[in-house]
């Protein structure tokens, strides 16, 4: 296997983009990603996308975006993991240059969410649960993290407070993200008054409906050093899946899937959770981004919310969560998601990241998990700079 | 939603139809064609029982199309006596009411209903068990 | 000996009072209850319908029946006049759910408000003539009243449901007779929504007639008088009609008291004399013979003599009683919760 850099990142704007289409988000981020590279030609692409043909009908992505990428006869193609679309693009292009296969890979991700209305986003997005026993008896995608979230409260004793605590976190980082939809801060207050969407979880308990798209560029490590690029390296890969249905797992305070993936990625990285040094996890749900600290061996089953309420998840914490502002207040495109989050890590480990959410600590290994649906999928990515 | 779809679920959410490993035990709703936990082929079929209790519960406020007149609603997952648990909705019970360990019984349902002229779907709900 | 095997009903949990539908049309509350001796009724939820109360009623009358297995319930006839789809039987749903498919023979019913007591006497017949093993029938209904109309207080929701067989009877059949003739007291057209009636025509001329018609000719048939019954209950539209009727037969209040639930309960058309029965049979002893006499508007009765056996003593309790689903555990609605749950509101398709 050999040793393989991201060299370009390119995200765009985050939001409700009603005058862009799948195709223009997609190139966009792209092509940025392409020019912070410098490479002049890619060997393949895989793109993350949850479901273009729900949301607007198209599916063939991978061709469709080769074609308006301007990139005659590539070998592209588009993969699924619901909301870990994007994280598994990024392991496919990973392990394509680490076998050999290619030598420039670009993995993107790309979500259009809203040419469907809101009924026909939550349909689509609910083909990530159980269809015929979750989904057929009422269950929505609040619903299902909902009741993770009662259950982890009952166990736990976690409380509304810790949920808020990583609403108000996420958006006080993202306030400073010019690529975020939700790019400003929220209060205490302000989430605990917020319409209620699902028992407990309120709305700013939820990440959004959102358009956008992401792309990072992957090769290996000679390639990185040809282009005059800081040597960002993935020293660690994990892949887990778990029981689709919540009901069918053994214990939901806990997501056995991101435990899996993650201890995968440690081993292959040769590293432990200690050595990381910050990570962007899948908020899609405040009680999420407790429940995966917890899962990934960060703070101790049940600790999660507390470490949240003392912050030592933010920015200036002992082990700094989200500094793009999480999905919470960057947005969550569906697809994009997982790249989303490579394109930040990448940023905190160039010292690139804009505004006041760089971090100051000089982090070197950082951390992605990016989770599908109501945590069946997770892909663990760890990142290190030379 | 289309007749076959609704159709092949029927032994499953009409009569709650259940298969049970023959080598370790586990019990499987739906069925599948190997066991999860043990890998083995064969399955011995069970209904399951109509009583349990409630693990966890969340009242849907903002639903989904096919059951926006239902809203406030609750689902719930309830382990059932034999161990199973299944997710449904939680009826005749006041949403403000539900408590985490409450005793459920399975009632038959119709759980959607496709506007005017699709077919029905019926299936199960939770409710307190009172008798 | 052919009679019931087992029985069972299911009746929802939400109630709405007269005083509350008559102040939203400004109607006089005191007399309608006066009237119609009538003081509230069951109201479905959404996710209740015929077949879903059929199916709990079921349930109920197996529990009664002990071991049947029922795959040997050889037909399955379910009478009402709410029957979910207009073309696609509620009885093979029923039959799916309890596992009694696919040897099965399947028929829906209806005929106003005695479409039940006709399953049960098609039912009793096939048992009778050696065709089937058991034979099961279903009255329920959650029908529908008109807004504004006098039958809005009475229509309400519910299902009984009789296992026929020969084989360790509750309930032995002595007797049945039928009488019917062509009296359009209370029809519905297709499509429409909500049923139409003649006013006071559905009185002497439909309900009396007929209900008469059929308990004098099984009474003559049998050649018992009012006295030699244990119980007797009458179909029940509203509280007054089956204590008048009662009156003029010459039986008692007592005779008529436990299986007369439309005070509380109203009327469940399809469901009610059925579930007038169950609540008897709840309470009877080993050897009482109840009359039981339907009636359907269009019209026509259907009188059946029962002679309880030994064996109610073990089955009465084996299944929830009529009457504890009748008064315990029970929420009442508003108007508007009430016209939302039973699809009077008009909505965007």
């Amino acid at each position: 296997m050999r040793d393989v850099a991201v060299v370009g990142v390119g995200i765009t704007k985050f939001g409700e983009i009603w005058e862009k289409s799948l195709r223009d988000i997609y190139v966009e981020a792209a092509l940025a990603a392409i020019d912070d590279a410098g490479v002049d030609h890619l060997d393949s692409m895989t793109v993350g996308c949850m479901t273009g043909g729900l949301f607007i009908g198209q599916e063939h992505l991978g061709s469709l975006l080769a074609d308006y990428l301007g990139q005659k006869n590539l070998a592209a193609s588009r993969v699924e993991s619901a909301c870990a679309s994007g994280g598994l693009a990024f392991r496919n292009a990973f392990i394509e240059v680490a076998s050999g296969m290619s030598d420039i890979v670009m993995a993107g991700g790309v979500e259009k969410m809203t040419d469907i209305g809101g009924d026909g986003a939550t349909y689509a997005l609910a083909a990530a649960a159980d269809q015929e026993y979750e989904v057929f008896n009422g269950a929505t995608f609040p619903g299902l993290y909902a009741l993770m979230a009662v259950a982890h409260m009952e166990k736990y004793g976690t409380t509304r407070d810790m949920l808020s605590a990583v609403a108000v976190k996420n958006h006080h980082n993202g306030s400073m993200n010019p690529y975020a939809q939700y790019p400003f801060k929220v209060t205490k207050e302000g989430v605990e008054s917020s319409v209620m969407v699902a028992s407990p979880l309120r709305i700013l308990d939820c990440s959004p409906i959102t358009d956008g798209a992401a792309a990072v560029i992957l090769t290996t490590v000679d390639i990185a050093k040809k282009l005059g690029k800081p040597i960002i390296k993935i020293i660690g890969s994990g892949h887990a899946t778990d029981m689709i249905a919540l009901h069918s797992r053994d214990d939901i305070t806990t997501l056995k899937a991101t435990t899996v993936a993650a201890e995968k990625a440690f081993k292959m990285a040769n590293k432990t959770i200690k050595d990381v040094d910050f990570a962007e996890v899948h908020d899609c749900f405040t009680i999420a981004e407790i429940i995966v600290t917890e899962s990934m061996g960060l703070f101790a089953p049940g600790k999660g919310g507390e470490a949240a309420l003392k912050g030592e998840t933010s920015l200036e914490g002992s082990f700094p969560i989200n500094t793009s502002g999480g999905l919470k207040s960057k947005g969550h495109p569906v697809g994009a998601t997982g790249a989303a989050q490579i394109v930040e890590v990448v940023k905190q480990l160039r010292g690139e990241a804009e505004n006041g959410r760089q971090l100051k600590t000089n982090p070197k290994v950082g951390m992605a998990q990016n989770m599908g649906g109501s945590g069946g999928s997770t892909l663990v990515h760890i990142l290190e700079v030379d | 939603m289309f007749p076959s779809r609704i159709w092949r679920e029927a032994k499953h959410r009409y009569r709650l139809e259940a298969g049970k490993c023959k080598k370790c035990g586990k019990i499987v709703f739906p069925y599948r064609l190997i066991c999860p936990e043990c890998g083995h082929r064969e399955f011995e079929k069970i209904i399951l029982p109509d009583t349990g209790k409630l693990m966890t519960y969340s009242v849907i406020r903002v639903a989904p199309s096919q059951f926006t007149d239902e809203a406030p609603y609750a689902i719930g997952i309830a382990e059932l006596s034999n161990g199973v648990k299944l997710l449904a909705q939680i009826a005749d019970c006041d949403v403000d009411k539900i408590k985490v360990g409450m005793e459920i019984r399975i009632e038959f349902r119709r759980v959607q209903t496709d506007s005017h002229h699709g077919v029905l779907s019926y299936g199960y709900k939770f409710v307190p068990k009172w008798y | 000996m052919v009679g019931i095997v087992g029985y069972g009903a299911h009746i929802p949990r939400h109630r709405i009072k007269v005083e509350e539908i008559a102040k939203v049309w400004g109607a006089d509350a005191p007399s309608y209850k006066k009237g119609l001796m009538l003081r509230e009724k069951s109201v479905p939820t959404p996710d209740c319908d015929t077949i879903t109360l059929s199916v709990e009623a079921t349930k109920n009358a197996l529990k009664r029946a002990g071991n049947l297995d029922p795959v040997e319930i050889g037909a399955i006839y379910i009478g009402s006049e709410s029957h979910p789809y207009a073309v696609k039987p509620s009885g093979t749903v029923v039959a799916e759910a309890i596992g009694a498919v696919p040897d099965i023979h399947c028929a829906d019913y209806e005929f106003a408000c005695k479409a039940g007591s006709e399953a049960m006497f098609v039912a009793l017949g096939l048992v009778k003539s050696g065709y089937i093993k058991y034979g099961l029938a279903i009255g329920g209904d959650t029908s529908q009243g008109a807004p504004g109309d006098a039958l809005e207080y009475s229509a309400s929701a519910g299902a009984a449901a009789f296992i026929m067989g020969s084989e360790n009877v509750i309930a032995e059949a002595l007797y049945t007779h039928s009488f019917m003739t062509d009296t359009p007291d209370f029809w519905r057209r297709e499509y429409q929504f909500y049923p139409q009636h003649g006013g006071r025509f559905t009185g002497e001329p439909a309900y009396f007639k007929h209900t008469m018609g059929a308990a004098n000719a099984i009474m003559e048939k049998s050649g018992m008088k009012p006295q030699d019954f244990a119980y007797v209950v009458f179909h029940q539209p509203n509280g007054k009609f089956p204590q008048r009727i009662g009156k003029m037969l010459g039986f008692t209040k007592e005779q008529i008291e436990p299986g007369w639930l439309s005070p509380t309960l109203g009327n469940t058309y399809s469901g009610a004399s059925p579930i007038g029965l169950t609540a008897t049979l709840d309470i009877s002893k080993p050897g009482d013979t109840i009359l039981m006499v339907s009636y359907g508007s269009g019209a026509g009765s259907d009188a059946f003599i029962w002679k309880v056996t030994e064996r109610i003593n073990d089955v009465r309790d084996r299944a929830v009683r009529t009457r504890k689903l009748l008064d315990e555990n029970i929420t009442y609605l508003d108007y508007g919760t009430y016209a939302k749950f039973r699809h009077k509101i008009r909505k965007n398709d």
